[in-house]
């Protein structure tokens, strides 16, 4: 029995949005009188983070802290129309629809403020602290808060606004495909490497080494748990999971998660990454959106590793251990490649 | 470990921002570490119903009756409902974008396409006496031959899974039964290459796994609206599919959700809240309808498999010239969202490389299996797992370094597309050199220089002469077609019978790979033949 090392690659790219059939998204923002502001949605937040992505876009393009910002979704009641959480389009479209109900509402909040200083609101800068400033004069300063209490009791003025952002429908030609099906890409390459057991088949994760390029990590932290957890879904399906074992023979199906392959604590390995950011010119602050994209690299990163450390391609996923020594099996034995 | 490049396309950012690029936590990050964030499981209603379904055991049948005697009087049952309760018994969820016909029944009137296919939903006061009562039901089948691989489904005589597409293929454009992607000219150019390279590649179905299982609650409430806690991933997709399928106004209902316990796709088909909405409208009461984990993994929408050819031309010098694409989305029993996946595909092909010609066939088909559904990377991650291998293969075949081989058929700014459009603010390169540069991957000089914003356009930026092909005409139905079809019928009823028209012109069969030109190497998986 031998254990095999080997390395493979994949760089691959992914539509934002699909807008097959026109893919709008709209937000609404509102202040209350004492400064907070509620961004109404009607998006879903399935973990990925869609409400603090929002709050920080919003809180940006207000000037205002993000701690003066709450997210409200999704109720069909009070949050305007949204497509959905889908195609990697939250943070695109979402994000972009919240950048221009916030820019309406600082508009507001900055004329209600020049009319508390006296002075033109084009001369008027936020601190991101919570206060209004004029340009090169620090002490000539309101809060947001006394901003919103004079706009409310004061000045009769709503410091609100509405927010849409539209890809318009795309024709697909019948004939030669000729569509506009995404407004931008993001990007991927990953390196895999493996250990493959000759005698069984099996293969483990190694490591694996990657750069993904998202217009704009809008926040780090939320970046690194979808690239972290996309790859290792990438993992499970390159080399574990389905419903539907014998496919396309429908039988054997799992019911539970003791008959569904996934891989476990112990399966897990270290997964070093680089995130680039080449701004998207309509994302929101440049954004893409990394949610779909980071298993893609991962499934041909692995079938090409286990190449390189046994020398058989399995081109049928999951590539499951049996299908591994049968190919190892019919050549003969492993052939492992160059070292890389 | 994440690192961020900040050195790379510096030029281009605007770095000076206050919360943007910043790591802050969640604004519900304490909700969801400390078990208090609502999800729509976590509403417990006063005199809560629950519902289940009996769903079929067979791939492919006529139901020819349908006996709830027993169950009717099974303990704790409020109400069963049948296919002919729901008001609009047929729906396709793109119907919503104009995209598609109506196709799928909510409970399956005269025949079942899959397993596990809903037939009645049975509404009582807990779930054990819903599953009770669901043994009770005896449902009478008369089975008919199934067909589960998605190239024997395109074959003449080949069952007819869904009769609103008779040759088991969505119809698009109303011409073809495949998508087309068109882009100079392949043949010519594979005949020329030095090298030929054809493989075929299999994706296998995959179950989302969401933490939280599909699900509903749905409830009366005041002035004749309903209140409705969803799992769903598409809040309003969901209300104007329940909208049509109750055949009532969309602001009846006030859908809450928003919180959800893991998505990936399979939270888009609106599964669980007409039925809901349903019995609730039926018993006057708060309706629960939650997929079990069995129900969530063998007739909850997976993502679909798909089964891909890549024929590819490519130079000893390793510019590829050619790539042809033949692909099979395998629907299951109805369309739900694979066709749409199948243009997103078209779309996405020949992937991230700069190829002057490409001609792609993407087909959505029908199967006897349980429908499948978007799933993170749809329509895309099948096939990126294929053209990857693929370019591994090549670079081998070549004798070239799998990284500079991607650098040097990269897209590059101002570069065209197969679908038509100019390349703009592409980073493909760069990600290969950032990942190469991690991994202590070497590459050479030349193309460490390599950039996405350098050496595009040009004479890459053109559309090259197409050639065009005969416009196929939308070809009658040349399989054996059914009775079943919109028309709401009674579920007892005996279901007419038709004796089969007679057989027409079989359609065309699927494009095969042309015959190999002289002086190349061909390796072939498709056929099995390797010749030189």
């Amino acid at each position: 029995m031998t254990r095999h090392r080997g390395r493979g690659m994949a760089s691959i790219n992914y539509p934002i949005g699909m807008n097959l059939g026109g893919d709008p998204s709209q937000a609404l923002v509102h202040s209350n009188p004492s400064g907070k502001f509620t961004v109404a949605l009607s998006s879903i937040d399935l973990g990925q983070g869609m409400k603090s992505v929002t709050r920080q876009i919003c809180a940006e393009t207000l000037g205002v802290p993000v701690e003066d910002v709450y997210v409200d979704t999704a109720d069909s009641d009070t949050g305007p129309h949204c497509m959905g959480s889908f195609a990697s389009r939250g943070t695109h479209r979402v994000g972009n629809a919240v950048m221009a109900a916030a820019r309406e509402a600082r508009g507001v909040m900055m004329e209600a403020a020049a009319e508390e200083l006296e002075v033109n609101a084009a001369d008027l800068e936020t601190d991101g602290r919570g206060n209004i400033h004029v340009k090169g004069a620090p002490h000539r300063s309101i809060s947001t808060k006394d901003v919103a209490i004079a706009a409310q009791f004061k000045q009769g003025k709503t410091i609100s606004g509405r927010g849409i952002f539209l890809v318009p429908l795309s024709n697909v030609d019948p004939e030669t495909g000729e569509m506009s099906p995404a407004t931008c890409y993001a990007h991927a390459c990953l390196v895999a490497e493996v250990e493959v057991d000759d005698e069984t088949g099996d293969v483990a994760m190694v490591r694996m080494d990657s750069a993904y390029e998202l217009g704009r990590a809008l926040n780090p932290r939320l970046v690194e748990q979808q690239l972290v957890g996309g790859a290792w879904m990438g993992v499970s399906h390159a080399l574990y999971e389905t419903p539907e074992p014998y496919y396309p023979d429908p039988v054997h199906g799992p019911r539970d998660f003791v008959e569904y392959l996934m891989p476990g604590p112990g399966d897990i390995c270290p997964h070093d990454i680089a995130v680039l950011e080449r701004p998207a010119p309509d994302g929101p602050f440049g954004a893409k959106g990394p949610g779909e994209m980071c298993a893609n690299p991962v499934l041909p990163a692995v079938a090409n590793a286990i190449f390189n450390a046994v020398g058989v391609r399995i081109d049928d996923l999951p590539i499951t251990p049996e299908k591994v020594l049968r190919a190892i099996k019919a050549q003969g034995g492993a052939r492992p490649q160059a070292r890389r | 470990m994440l690192e961020l490049r900040k050195d790379i396309f510096a030029d281009e950012r605007d770095d000076n921002l206050k919360e943007i690029g910043k790591g802050t936590q969640r604004q519900d990050m304490l909700g969801h570490v400390t078990g208090t964030s609502n999800y729509f499981n976590d509403h417990k209603l006063q005199g809560m119903l629950h519902l289940k379904v009996v769903r079929s055991t067979q791939a492919h049948a006529r139901i020819r009756r349908i006996d709830t005697t027993e169950a009717e009087r099974s303990a704790g049952v409020r109400r069963i409902i049948r296919g002919t309760d729901v008001p609009v018994n047929l729906n396709t969820l793109l119907s919503l974008i104009n995209f598609g016909k109506d196709d799928e029944p909510s409970l399956a009137v005269d025949k079942v396409r899959y397993k596990g296919e809903p037939i009645l939903a049975i509404v009582a006061d807990s779930e054990r006496e819903a599953f009770e009562a669901i043994a009770k039901v005896k449902v009478d089948y008369e089975p008919l031959p199934a067909v589960f691989d998605v190239e024997d489904a395109l074959k003449p005589g080949a069952p007819v899974v869904n009769e609103t597409y008779p040759k088991n293929a969505f119809i698009y454009h109303d011409v073809y039964d495949h998508q087309r992607l068109r882009f100079g000219d392949a043949d010519a150019a594979l005949a020329s290459a030095d090298h030929v390279l054809e493989q075929r590649y299999q994706m296998s179905p995959i179950e989302h796994a969401p933490t939280e299982t599909n699900g509903a609650i749905a409830a009366p409430d005041t002035n004749g609206r309903y209140v409705v806690y969803t799992s769903t991933q598409a809040l309003f997709f969901s209300v104007d599919t329940c909208a049509k399928i109750l055949d009532v106004p969309s602001n009846t209902f006030h859908f809450i959700g928003g919180t959800v316990g893991g998505g990936f796709g399979g939270k888009v088909d609106t599964l669980t809240e007409p039925l809901a909405i349903l019995g609730a409208m039926l018993t006057g009461r708060p309706v629960r309808y939650v997929f079990g984990r069995e129900e969530e993994m063998q007739y909850g929408p997976p993502r679909g498999a798909e089964r891909i050819y890549i024929k590819d031309g490519v130079m000893r010098d390793g510019r590829i010239v050619a790539r042809k694409i033949r692909a099979y989305f395998d629907s299951g029993a109805y369309t739900r969202l694979s066709s749409y996946a199948a243009v997103k595909c078209a779309a996405h092909l020949p992937g991230p490389y700069t190829i002057p010609n490409v001609y792609g066939d993407v087909y959505c088909v029908f199967t006897n299996r349980t429908p499948a559904t978007a799933m993170r990377g749809f329509g895309v991650t099948a096939m990126d797992f294929a053209i990857e291998c693929q370019m591994d293969k090549l670079a081998n075949l070549v004798g070239m370094d799998p990284m500079e081989f991607r650098i040097l058929n990269a897209y590059r700014d101002g570069d065209m597309k197969a679908h038509r459009r100019e390349a703009k603010n592409t980073a493909l390169i760069e990600c290969v050199q950032v990942a190469a540069e991690k991994a202590k991957w070497p590459i050479r000089d030349e193309f460490r220089r390599a950039s996405s914003r350098k050496d595009g356009g040009g004479s890459r930026a053109a559309i090259p002469p197409t050639p065009t092909e005969s416009r196929a005409r939308p070809a009658a139905p040349a399989q054996q077609r059914t009775s079943y079809d919109r028309a709401p019928v009674t579920a007892t009823r005996e279901p007419p019978r038709e004796p089969p028209p007679p057989p027409t012109t079989p359609p065309p069969p699927p494009p095969r790979p042309s015959a190999p030109s002289h002086g190349a190497t061909r390796f072939s998986s498709v056929f099995g033949t390797r010749r030189r």
